[in-house]
């Protein structure tokens, strides 16, 4: 069992505008059964954060090709991508490179 | 031998095993020392010092390599608040910070162009991306321009025209030029002056303070042109069109305002992700013919002002990641294909199509943008055809369409054009060129500018104009260049006719 952990997420490039224009997001993610990794905490926030036409954030499983994603302002590909278990106080950052955001 | 054949058989399981993946454990490629923060290039993971110096020679290099922009030259920097036009303005910043050997030496002005109308946002809206946009231009510090799109209401027919000036200057003058610049510098080195980067141009400076008031420099554009725009903005039937006439329009607002103040250079941000989406869109678009001028290095086909693009190295993975580790400010500005769904347009759609290919094959962007840097600028009809033969009336390359070959897709188009132009009246006929060598005045030329100013299209652009229903609402300037256009073409046609006439009397006589 995952105790509860908080987070900020934030999103940047045009990304924030799907959801009301908020960029920074310090949320409680609830404890759980499985660690939360950034694959669940996706999941979360389609569920939760994002306000209109998730296609554009989420495809699969995973962000929309197009979006970056940093963990401590580092790259997530170093991290292990969707694996990454998230930590208490971490920040992930999605910043859009598409045009218009 | 034996040996050998161990070797081959034992690493070598069903799966080829897993290429090294960068994780937090590996050091910085190029320290090796430091942590990584950033992968770049296909599986290279950096630190943020290596990445920082990495990321600043490339733009050096790139300027380097071209030795296009001579010093004291005159820069307009093309700046949309966007990721990597505001990282190319940090970039010219730092180059001019620099200590002498390395410093850039070219003179820059920053333009950001208010879009909003085209956008259908609301003046409040506008007015709220203004305030960002004025710190950030006075921060900068360099002269500045704050041009609303409505402006290309008032903007002359001459725009439009090519310049014919020898753009390319042989090596040898890139370095007299350099020479005599140094020399100068250190005449006025020895009088001392103090700040290198502001104390050279002591005239743009002042100007440019003083008219720091938003109120008094930047009018709001005429409510009247605010509507036409938008009026013309919403009469656009696809995004495509609409995204094509909002570059046309940009380009040549950007050109008006680089050749009323001096500018020779015009630099955008365009990123090599960006080049590559607008390689292959540019082809669906059928704009291949101008791909080199589209998405290269430099792009002299308005003559006196080339547009470089020196960011085109920069991924825009690069650009987003340089811009947050080292705070480079931005402004969003919501686009016209903003939360657009992805098959919204030709644009967004290869810009998904790309983005997710370079998911699955990390090369995709950069073997496509190679592409871009092979392509060679010879017109059709030889390199001497790069002075002036006739120009398309909206992107100004050279025509690429033959009305004689009706086989192709343009003979097409201007066969169904002219049926349908024929079929409501008579007089319609002259929508030819030949018709209109013929008819007897003006009247019936100014009854159907649509099909005139077809005539003066390239194909890409022609493809694109017939999402306008209507050319009435374009902006005057592109109505009376193409007016003029065709009344130099009627008159130059009436002398070849009486010149053909005097000569077959001669033989005739004779």
């Amino acid at each position: 069992m995952a105790a509860p952990l908080s987070v900020e997420v934030e999103f940047g490039g045009g990304a924030e505008l799907l959801f009301d224009g908020v960029k920074k997001h310090q949320v409680t993610l609830p404890g759980q059964e499985e660690p939360w990794d950034i694959r669940n905490l996706l999941v979360w926030i389609k569920k939760n954060l994002l306000k209109e036409r998730p296609e554009l954030f989420i495809q699969g499983d995973s962000v929309r090709p197009g979006i970056l994603v940093l963990i401590n302002d580092a790259d997530w590909e170093l991290l292990g991508e969707l694996d990454y278990q998230l930590q208490d106080q971490d920040s992930v950052l999605f910043i859009s490179t598409l045009h218009g955001g | 031998m034996c040996q050998v054949g161990e070797d081959y058989g034992e690493p070598a399981p069903r799966e080829p095993p897993p290429a090294p993946r960068p994780s937090r454990e590996h050091k910085c490629v190029k320290c090796k020392e430091a942590q990584p923060v950033v992968v770049i290039r296909a599986g290279d993971a950096f630190c943020r010092d290596c990445f920082k110096a990495f990321y600043i020679h490339k733009f050096r290099a790139m300027l380097g390599k071209n030795r296009l922009i001579f010093p004291g030259e005159k820069v307009l920097l093309a700046w949309s608040g966007g990721p990597s036009s505001s990282s190319m303005v940090r970039q010219v910043l730092e180059g001019l910070s620099q200590d002498s050997a390395k410093r850039l030496r070219f003179v820059p002005g920053v333009i950001f162009i208010d879009e909003g109308a085209a956008c259908g946002r609301s003046p409040e809206e506008r007015a709220k991306t203004l305030a960002e946009v004025k710190p950030i231009l006075q921060a900068i510090g360099f002269p500045w321009h704050v041009v609303a799109l409505e402006e290309v209401f008032s903007l002359p027919p001459s725009v439009l025209r090519c310049s014919s000036q020898e753009p390319a200057a042989p090596d040898g003058a890139y370095k007299a030029a350099v020479d005599n610049f140094l020399q100068q510098q250190h005449v006025l080195g020895a009088g001392g002056g103090p700040g290198l980067a502001h104390g050279e141009e002591p005239l743009p400076q002042p100007r440019a303070q003083s008219a720091w008031d938003l109120q008094s420099l930047v009018r709001p554009p005429a409510a009247a042109q605010t509507e036409a725009l938008s009026h013309l903005f919403c009469s656009v039937r696809t995004l495509t069109a609409k995204e094509e006439l909002l570059q046309t329009l940009r380009v040549h607002l950007i050109l008006h305002v680089a050749r009323a103040h001096g500018y020779s250079k015009v630099m955008t941000g365009d990123s090599c992700t960006r080049l590559a989406i607008k390689l292959m869109t540019n082809l669906a678009l059928g704009r291949g013919a101008f791909l080199a001028w589209d998405t290269g290095f430099s792009d002299e086909r308005h003559g006196d002002v080339v547009v470089v693009r020196p960011m085109r190295e920069h991924t825009l993975k690069e650009v987003a990641f340089y811009n947050r580790l080292f705070s480079v400010p931005s402004v969003f500005t919501p686009a016209v294909d903003t939360k657009a769904p992805e098959k919204a347009s030709i644009h967004r759609l290869m810009e998904a199509f790309i983005l997710r290919l370079q998911i699955q094959f990390p090369s995709t962007v950069s073997t496509v943008y190679r592409t871009s840097e092979k392509l060679a600028k010879a017109p059709r009809d030889g390199p001497a055809a790069g002075t002036c033969g006739p120009r398309c009336l909206l992107c100004m390359c050279t025509l690429d369409v033959d009305t004689a070959d009706s086989a192709t897709a343009f003979g097409v188009q201007t066969a169904s054009h002219l049926s349908q132009i024929q079929s409501p009246t008579p007089l319609t006929e002259t929508g030819t060129p030949q018709g209109l060598c013929c008819s007897p005045g003006g009247a019936s030329r100014r009854e159907d500018p649509q099909a005139c100013i077809a005539e003066q299209l390239c194909y890409g652009c022609r493809v694109n104009m017939k999402d306008l229903p209507s050319l009435e609402p374009l902006p005057p300037y592109i109505l009376a260049e193409a007016q003029l256009r065709t009344q130099r073409a009627w008159v130059l046609a009436e002398l070849r006719d009486c010149l053909i006439e005097d000569s077959e009397d001669e033989v005739g006589q004779s």
